[in-house]
């Protein structure tokens, strides 16, 4: 009799766990369900419009500092110092407060305990706490639009010494709020972190062994076993760089003198902080990419009715490309001053996680080769990742081999790389989950057509953003430059060229209003989408009801008895089978031969 | 089937804009010739790879778009094709980082005829020493600053006393020698970068950064902050001229030392 459950094969019928008595913990008020909700759907819709709602600051933001660029001077109000807080207000909410809250908080909180099996987090208490203390967060980075000298205008890296000295704006209370959000962050965050690794090791339902979880569950748990490592790294910087600013110590401030004066610190490195900060940075890249990694896989296979390809090799790819990004954060750095002997270090393991990498897009597009493709618009979005993707991985070899950094770095050229790579290509995924899932989160189809529209606007108009935002930076022109001025290298035709970037940025921005217009729309007038409207295999999908109640399995808990991507199975009635399906009489008598 | 098109007007586009937008980097009027090099034979590289897999997706969406009837196939894995697949794209990758490492070890190692410069960043302008007659410039300390002392160069350093100051001015360069660019700021992170000279590098308060180049061409380039030092960033501009031997000479003779500037009394206090 064959008891072992491994890889896909078929296993025995295993009798379910026994059921607590889920009576207990469900909510009684409507407070209790909808405000302090211990539910892990309803934090992860909380934490999906918060994301979303300061996302959207941050979207007019580019809008301003876009106009800014095509016609310098042309809005009054956008002097140098308003342009500064607004770059780094934007890169920072897009960055932490949107993406990462969204794909961890988000998507974390509402696909792990449904793929897995689990009734939910492992310590809800905890999951709702993050998510308060993720609101107090967003509130304190809010709050600095609203002192007298604005929000720190440090760029999002806040490099010190300028970070916290005269000159850049925000200097007195602007970059104290923003660290301390950061720090207010980071403690939310790892509340929900260590529900996600604990969830995921502890909480399968069973028959869902590890290697037959679906790849957005190994890319969500791989990049919150990262943030929980990198995270402190921000933290301690942060509460350093604190003390710095308020009690005059100098962790990160050498001596100095500025406008002729010399100041009270001394004997500090600012370089410090630029490898704690980018200790933390490059593995946020990652911890940005892995759950679009994951998620995006599993739209890829449902959508193309094809088992994704080489499964093993994607989960390894996840880990090994999570693991290698904690030794290449000093790519950041080739002109930062650091001992230029470490570009020969940070340059090899670079270019090595290009070959991982590599194999995630290989394997995208051999998961097409030879499906059934449905041009849905998750389907759609999935599709503009990987174009945007590849090309923004693809920029990555230049910026990545240190020489070729070397006239690059700091220049549009690379605004542009991580535009691509890690703004749109993720955003495009985030849109494509978003459609995916949203059928079993409302319960209602979304509209397809205003869909499709929303899709094609963002996509083509990212790429024609971005693609030639590259050429600029080749030509020499900085970023982070309020104005390029009469410049003699930099011919008129640019220009042209800004205001082209300008206009269709504000295209797509306008785009957005559609997919939150059709959002809304379709709560009250989508149609009835039914348990499982993409026919898809994964166990989110075959909850008893739509969307999914407390406790998300009714009586009994689903058991697992095959991988994730059983699509168009030979000799299968449907083209999919579902994790749960127990195995025909075919499939065991092929297992006990 | 609207997307397969699509994407093959992208490549085809992308393609396009690459060989005939006018937007490409400025003539070069350095050594660095060889970083050229490698950023066009990884452009070569990484747009072939482009170019291969958009069309290889175009393709797939267009031959198995879904129709009545058909049914995907099925294969979890296939060993051999994700073996060459992966060797194949170590060896891509080598053939870009090779040449790159070879290039950087000539970045990182000065040579030793380097003649030294010394240009030191302030919110937000451009200051630069010459080591003078003895070839060794003198040590120097931000905390040392006073507004005869604008570099903050040490009084007791005999070899500091013939430094060549040049403040608020251009920095002119003899053409065909190699320098040794030596930075320092004064007060927050700026980058030393002439987009003609390609190399650029950091300044950091409190540390001496450096990089190495030859100019090769005679004339006048602008120089541009790298790094964000507050709001005066953008306009944080100097030039460099680079001078035939002739022309720098005429132009050293015209300069101020330290020793002239403190009117002598640094060297007096210099005493043990
Ligand atoms: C249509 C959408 C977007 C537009 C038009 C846009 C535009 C801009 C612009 C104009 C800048 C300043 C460039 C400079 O002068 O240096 C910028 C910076 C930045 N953006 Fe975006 N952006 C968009 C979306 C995103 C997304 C989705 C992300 C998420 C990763 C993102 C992350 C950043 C970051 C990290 C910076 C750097 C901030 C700094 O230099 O401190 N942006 N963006
Ligand atoms: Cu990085
Ligand atoms: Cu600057």
């Amino acid at each position: 009799m064959a008891t072992t459950i491994h890889g896909h094969g078929p296993a025995e019928t295993v009798p379910p766990a026994e059921t607590a008595d889920v009576e207990l913990y469900h909510p009684h008020s409507w407070i209790t369900r909808y405000v302090f909700s211990q539910d892990a759907k309803v934090i992860a819709i909380q934490y999906s419009l918060t994301a979303m709602a300061i996302g959207f600051v941050a979207l007019f933001l580019s809008w301003l500092m876009r106009l800014q660029l095509a016609f310098p001077g042309a809005l009054e109000f956008i002097d140098a110092d308003a342009y500064y807080q607004y770059i780094t207000m934007h890169g920072m909410i897009m960055v932490v407060y949107l993406l990462t809250a969204l794909f961890l908080g988000g998507f974390g909180n509402y696909l792990i305990p449904l793929m897995l099996g689990a009734r939910d987090m492992a310590f809800p208490y905890a999951n709702m706490l993050s998510y308060w203390i993720y609101l107090l967060a967003v509130l304190v980075l809010v709050a600095s639009f609203f002192t007298s000298d604005g929000p720190t205008g440090a760029g999002w890296t806040l490099y010190p010494p300028q970070a916290i000295l005269p000159n850049t704006p925000g200097q007195d209370l602007g970059i104290v709020l923003m660290l301390v959000s950061l720090a207010l962050f980071i403690i939310g965050f790892t509340m929900g972190g260590l529900n996600y690794v604990v969830t995921v090791l502890q909480g399968r339902a069973r028959g869902m062994t590890l290697m037959r979880m679906p790849l957005t569950i190994w890319g969500i748990f791989t990049a919150t076993v990262m943030a929980l490592l990198a995270f402190p790294a921000l933290f301690v910087g942060a509460v350093m760089m604190l003390f710095d600013r308020l009690l005059g110590t100098s962790f990160f401030m050498p001596a100095i003198v500025q406008m002729g004066e010399q100041l009270s610190y001394g004997g500090g490195s600012p370089i410090l902080f630029q490898h704690l900060f980018w200790f933390f940075g490059h593995p946020e890249v990652y911890i940005v990419a892995l759950p679009a990694f994951g998620i995006v896989s599993d739209l890829i296979a449902t959508h193309a009715r094809k088992n994704i390809f080489g499964y093993r090799m994607m989960v390894w790819a996840i880990v090994i490309i999570g693991a290698l990004s904690f030794i290449v954060w000093a790519h950041h750095m080739y002109v930062s001053g650091m001992n230029p002997y470490f570009g020969f270090f940070f340059a090899t393991t670079t270019l090595i996680i290009a070959v991982p990498t590599a194999i995630k897009v290989y394997n995208w597009v051999l998961t097409l080769w030879r499906g059934d493709i449905h041009f849905t618009p998750p389907m759609l979005f999935a599709i503009g990742f990987i174009v945007t993707f590849l090309n923004g991985g693809l920029t990555g070899m230049f910026l990545g081999n240190v020489v070729v950094d070397v006239p690059l770095s700091d220049t549009m050229f690379v605004v542009a790389h991580f535009h691509m790579v890690m703004g749109v290509a993720p955003i495009l995924v985030i849109f494509g989950a978003i459609y995916h899932w949203y059928p079993k989160i409302t319960g209602r189809m979304f509209n397809d057509l205003l869909a499709k529209l929303h899709f094609w606007v963002t996509f083509l108009g990212a790429y024609l953003i971005f693609f030639p935002m590259h050429y600029l930076g080749l030509l020499g022109i900085p970023r982070r430059y309020y104005e390029m001025g009469e410049t003699a290298f930099v011919p008129a035709s640019t220009v042209t060229l800004n205001e082209f970037i300008t206009i269709t940025a504000l295209v797509v921005g306008a785009a957005q209003f559609l997919f939150l217009f059709n959002m809304f729309w379709s709560l009250r007038h989508g149609r009835p989408a039914g348990g499982n409207p993409w026919r898809a295999t994964t166990l989110e999908w075959q909850t008893p009801q739509t969307p999914p109640a407390h406790g998300n399995w009714g009586r009994e808990l689903p058991v697992v008895y095959r991988w994730a991507y059983d699509y168009s199975v030979p000799g299968a009635a449907e083209d999919f089978i579902p994790q749960n399906q127990p195995p025909s009489p075919t499939e065991r008598r092929e297992a006990a031969t | 089937m609207l997307i397969a098109a699509v994407l093959v007007l992208i490549v085809l586009g992308s393609l396009l804009f690459h060989f005939l937008s006018p937007w490409w980097w400025t003539p070069i009027a350095s050594n660095w010739g060889y970083i050229d090099t490698t950023l066009i034979v990884t452009f070569w590289i990484t747009g072939a790879v482009f170019t291969a897999v958009v069309l290889f997706v175009a393709y797939c969406l267009l031959r198995f778009r879904h129709q009545p009837g058909r049914r995907a196939a099925y294969e979890p894995e296939n060993r051999r094709l994700e073996l060459v697949l992966t060797v194949g794209t170590a060896v891509g990758v080598a053939a870009m980082l090779a040449p790159g490492l070879v290039v950087w070890a000539q970045f990182v190692q000065v040579p030793e005829d380097a003649a030294e410069v010394e240009v030191v960043g302030q919110q937000w302008q451009w200051s630069y020493r010459l080591p003078g007659e003895d070839g060794r410039l003198g040590r120097a300390d931000t905390r040392l600053i006073t507004p005869e002392n604008p570099l903050g160069i040490s009084p007791h350093d005999p070899s500091g006393q013939d430094d060549v100051i040049v403040e608020a001015a251009d920095l002119h360069l003899p053409v065909d020698r190699p320098v040794k660019v030596v930075l320092r700021s004064v007060d927050v992170l700026h980058d030393f970068y002439v987009p003609e000279f390609r190399a650029k590098m950091d300044m950091i308060p409190g540390a001496v950064t450096y990089f190495w180049f030859t100019p090769t061409r005679t004339g006048t380039f602008e120089i541009l902050c790298a790094e964000l030092c507050g709001v005066g960033h953008a306009f944080m501009r100097g030039y460099v001229v680079v001078d035939t031997e002739q022309d720098y000479q005429a132009w050293l003779g015209q300069q101020t030392s330290f020793a002239s500037l403190t009117g002598g009394a640094a060297r007096a206090d210099a005493a043990p």
